[in-house]
């Protein structure tokens, strides 16, 4: 089988034209995904760019990305693949009088009948495609089984039609925000990779990336700032899209150079509760107060 | 190289990391996708492979850095790296010459502590990673006073070149440089960021320091010698007794997502519980949609009612940061619960229920209950017999058959009486009574340890040394 990068840095190069810095760590994990064809289970604190990453993997590949959103309650049949009774039924009806029993029920047990949801989709797919399982802690443990076959073997079983192999084996992204312990048996089949808050560095260069027109100055406060809130102890840290929305903020309100006053001003677009907006501005506007 | 990965692999789970069989496999055949030289690469090809759990990434650094310190070429400390890092120290000293026309030209022998210090202040305030690491390795040989074979720990080293270097008023140094640099006077807000800024230069010097004894350790005594001095507990069990400020810090930041977990955990468990009874009206709404006929039967959903909890805790010295954590957690998780009141004693007794009403900031809260309540009554000293009797005088008429009293401690009475009629007449009227003891089992009722007194009145008593304990038992509670 050939491969779709050929080293680390060819990954993080990719990553980074299509907008996404990648660390060491994002760009060596996705680079042996690839090479060991194992999906790559990404967790991590909310707003790190874990569905980013997946979205960003696929654009640069060229790749169609299929979503499969976990929720609780969600079933093999919104999942993997369902049958298409109304279809069936029409099938059956439309001439009930030619066919033995023996023809019909072949004929509508096969693919024609059949409803492909994202995992079969991504499996059964022609052309190069990505699959993000999204936030897939949110599923009861005992749906994660239906996970495990494909996450292995990429391949889906149905009693009535065989196995389904894939024709090619895709890039697989599952995300979860770590509310609840995955089970060891999905564990085993994954890649770990714990994408935590960016570094002073990394953080500025992505508000740069991301922000049109933000100069450089600016940028680096808003990352030094938001790394020294990060510092506290909060409920919840801004994260990396929150840091995007303030310093979007900052545009929009045509400030080139973060005081006290201001920092305070828009404190809300960054954290989301009033406890730790009070201790954050107390804590960063001394003379203020 | 495969005997040091299946090495490396018996200490990780020698340290307690359930590395599997298969992931072992994995990990081996990520190694040969993997460029050797490039020791990033490698390690979080190991890291990807091996760690499932982000908790467990510090143990898994800590044994790498163990294993592989000695391999990839920036860090050998033998002698023929020295060329590199002594024309490092000329450059360093040329600038010095050019910043302050300084006449000083000898090697680096010859450099002072103090103009040691002068360099690592320079290096810090530029941010220079490769002048750090060479200053950290120059500090470590200078004043560590590291002899092969001598049989004393990395922190007695660590303490020694800290010592030397005096970083902490290097900070205060570093911000005075920065404020002359500038010229002008900063805002507050600028003078934080600028602070922020230095401390985490000169905390991660500090690791540089401390790779670098770690390092000549093991080239001392060897890659497996050292893996056992160095191994350090997953947070999880971490004993709160024994817990050190780091390990502490450690503890409180696993705290948040592990109570999230149990909260989901609980609803969850609630909400797929057993069906209730025929919910009649519902069950004849719903035949209209059949014409009449109640084909499908609804049930009630079965409510089940949550406990109201009194924790009474144990906050003298020796237990403090058990009765912390568990107040932390209970709190945390309050909606678990219909009502929770807490109350805390050392001789005397004191609600603190109060200081967790109207507050967001658990943390903020237990700092109250430390500084604020009333809890000495003679001499500061435990006595559980005089705070029970207390406390059922005048709280004991609120608890009711549907209250679980929960008491936190050590039972370690100093000999006082133990008064343990309390905790009998507690259960009496109380729907259940634990009692939670953070030391390890063996050493109860040893001593002036009088649990097994008040265990005998009481639904259970558990041993809760650790997180993991702590956690199971919670669930076992809502």
């Amino acid at each position: 089988m050939e491969h779709r990068f050929s080293s680390v840095q060819q990954v993080r190069d990719g990553l980074r034209n299509v907008n996404y810095l990648a660390d060491d760590g994002i760009a060596g994990v996705a680079f042996l995904a690839d090479r060991l064809a194992k999906p790559i289970l990404v967790e991590g604190p909310a707003g790190t760019g874990k569905t980013q990453l997946a979205k960003s993997v696929a654009d640069m590949l060229g790749a169609r990305l299929i979503r499969l959103q976990c929720y609780e309650g969600l079933d093999e049949s919104k999942a993997l693949y369902e049958w298409n009774y109304k279809k069936q039924l029409l099938r059956i009806q439309a001439d009930r009088n030619s066919d033995s029993w023996n023809e019909v029920h072949d004929d509508i047990f096969s693919k024609e009948f059949l409803l492909t949801r994202p995992l079969l989709e991504a499996i059964s797919a022609p052309d190069p495609v990505v699959l993000l399982i999204d936030e897939v802690d949110r599923v009861e443990v005992e749906t994660e089984a239906l996970l495990l076959e494909i996450l292995s073997e990429y391949q889906v079983s149905i009693p009535e039609l065989g196995t389904i192999t894939a024709t090619q084996i895709p890039m697989v992204f599952l995300t979860s925000n770590n509310t609840r312990e995955l089970s060891e048996a999905l564990k085993r089949r994954c890649l770990y990779l714990h994408v935590d808050y960016p570094s002073l560095e990394r953080e500025k260069e992505i508000v740069l990336a991301k922000v049109p027109d933000i100069t450089e100055h600016l940028a680096d406060q808003v990352a030094r700032i938001v790394r020294s809130i990060r510092l506290l102890d909060l409920k919840k840290s801004p994260s990396v899209s929150e840091t995007l929305d303030w310093a979007r903020t900052m545009m929009l309100l045509n400030i080139d150079s973060i005081d006290a006053q201001t920092a305070k001003d828009t404190l809300h677009v960054l954290l989301k509760y009033q406890s730790d907006i009070a201790k954050a501005s107390k804590e960063l506007s001394v003379d203020l107060v | 190289m495969l005997d040091l990965l299946s090495g490396f692999v018996q200490e990780l789970r020698n340290a307690g990391l359930p590395v599997s069989l298969t992931e072992n496999l994995d990990a081996m055949e990520a190694v040969r996708h993997i460029p050797l030289e490039d020791r990033d690469a490698f390690k979080y090809a190991l890291g990807a492979t091996m760690v499932k759990n982000s908790a467990h990434w510090r143990s898994f650094e800590t044994v790498f850095e163990v294993y592989f310190s000695l391999r990839g070429p920036e860090y050998k400390i033998v002698e023929g790296s020295e060329d590199e890092l002594e024309q490092m120290w000329r450059e360093m000293q040329e600038q010095m010459q050019q910043g302050e026309g300084k006449g000083s030209s000898g090697g680096m022998d010859s450099l002072t502590p103090e103009e040691i210090a002068q360099m690592l202040m320079k290096a810090l305030m530029n941010g220079d990673q490769a002048m750090m690491r060479a200053l950290a390795k120059q500090s470590v040989q200078r004043f560590a006073g590291m002899e092969p074979g001598r049989p004393v720990g990395g922190t007695y080293y660590l303490y020694r070149t800290l010592r030397n270097l005096d970083l902490d008023n290097m900070l205060q140094k570093l911000m005075e440089a920065s404020k002359q640099e500038t010229g002008s006077d900063l805002t507050a807000l600028e003078e934080r960021l600028e602070k922020d800024e230095y401390e985490s230069r000169i905390d991660s010097f500090k690791k540089e320091i401390e790779a670098e004894i770690r390092r000549r350790l093991v080239a001392d005594r060897g890659a497996e010698a050292m893996a056992k001095t160095l191994r350090k507990p997953l947070p999880e069990d971490v004993e709160f007794m024994h817990a050190s400020r780091d390990e502490m810090q450690l503890l409180k930041k696993s705290l948040y997502p592990l109570t999230r977990k149990l909260a989901a955990r609980l609803a969850r468990k609630r909400r797929h519980g057993r069906k209730g009874p025929l919910d009649f009206r519902n069950t004849v709404r719903h035949s209209l949609s059949y014409g009449g006929i109640p084909a499908e039967p609804k049930f009630k959903q079965p409510r089940p009612s949550k406990p109201e909890l009194m924790v009474v805790a144990d906050i003298s010295g020796s237990v403090a940061a058990f009765a912390r954590f568990t107040l932390m957690l209970v709190y945390a998780m309050q909606n678990q619960f219909s009502k929770v009141r807490s109350f805390v004693f050392i001789d005397g007794i004191d609600e603190v229920t109060e200081y967790f009403k109207g507050t967001e900031d658990i943390g903020e809260a237990i700092h109250r209950v430390n500084t604020e309540a009333d809890v000495v009554w003679v001499d500061g000293h435990s006595d559980y017999g005089h705070a029970f009797e207390v406390f059922w005088d005048r709280y004991g008429k609120s608890i009711g058959p549907k209250t679980t009293v929960l008491f936190l401690g050590d039972a370690r009475n100093n000999y006082h009486a133990s008064q343990a009629w309390v905790v009998q007449e507690v259960r009496k009227k109380a729907r259940q009574v634990y009692w939670l003891n953070p030391e390890p089992k063996s050493y109860w009722n040893t001593g002036d340890s009088i649990v097994g007194e008040y265990a005998g009145h009481t639904d259970g008593a558990y041993e809760c040394r650790n997180l993991r304990q702590l956690e199971a038992f919670v669930e076992k509670l809502a």
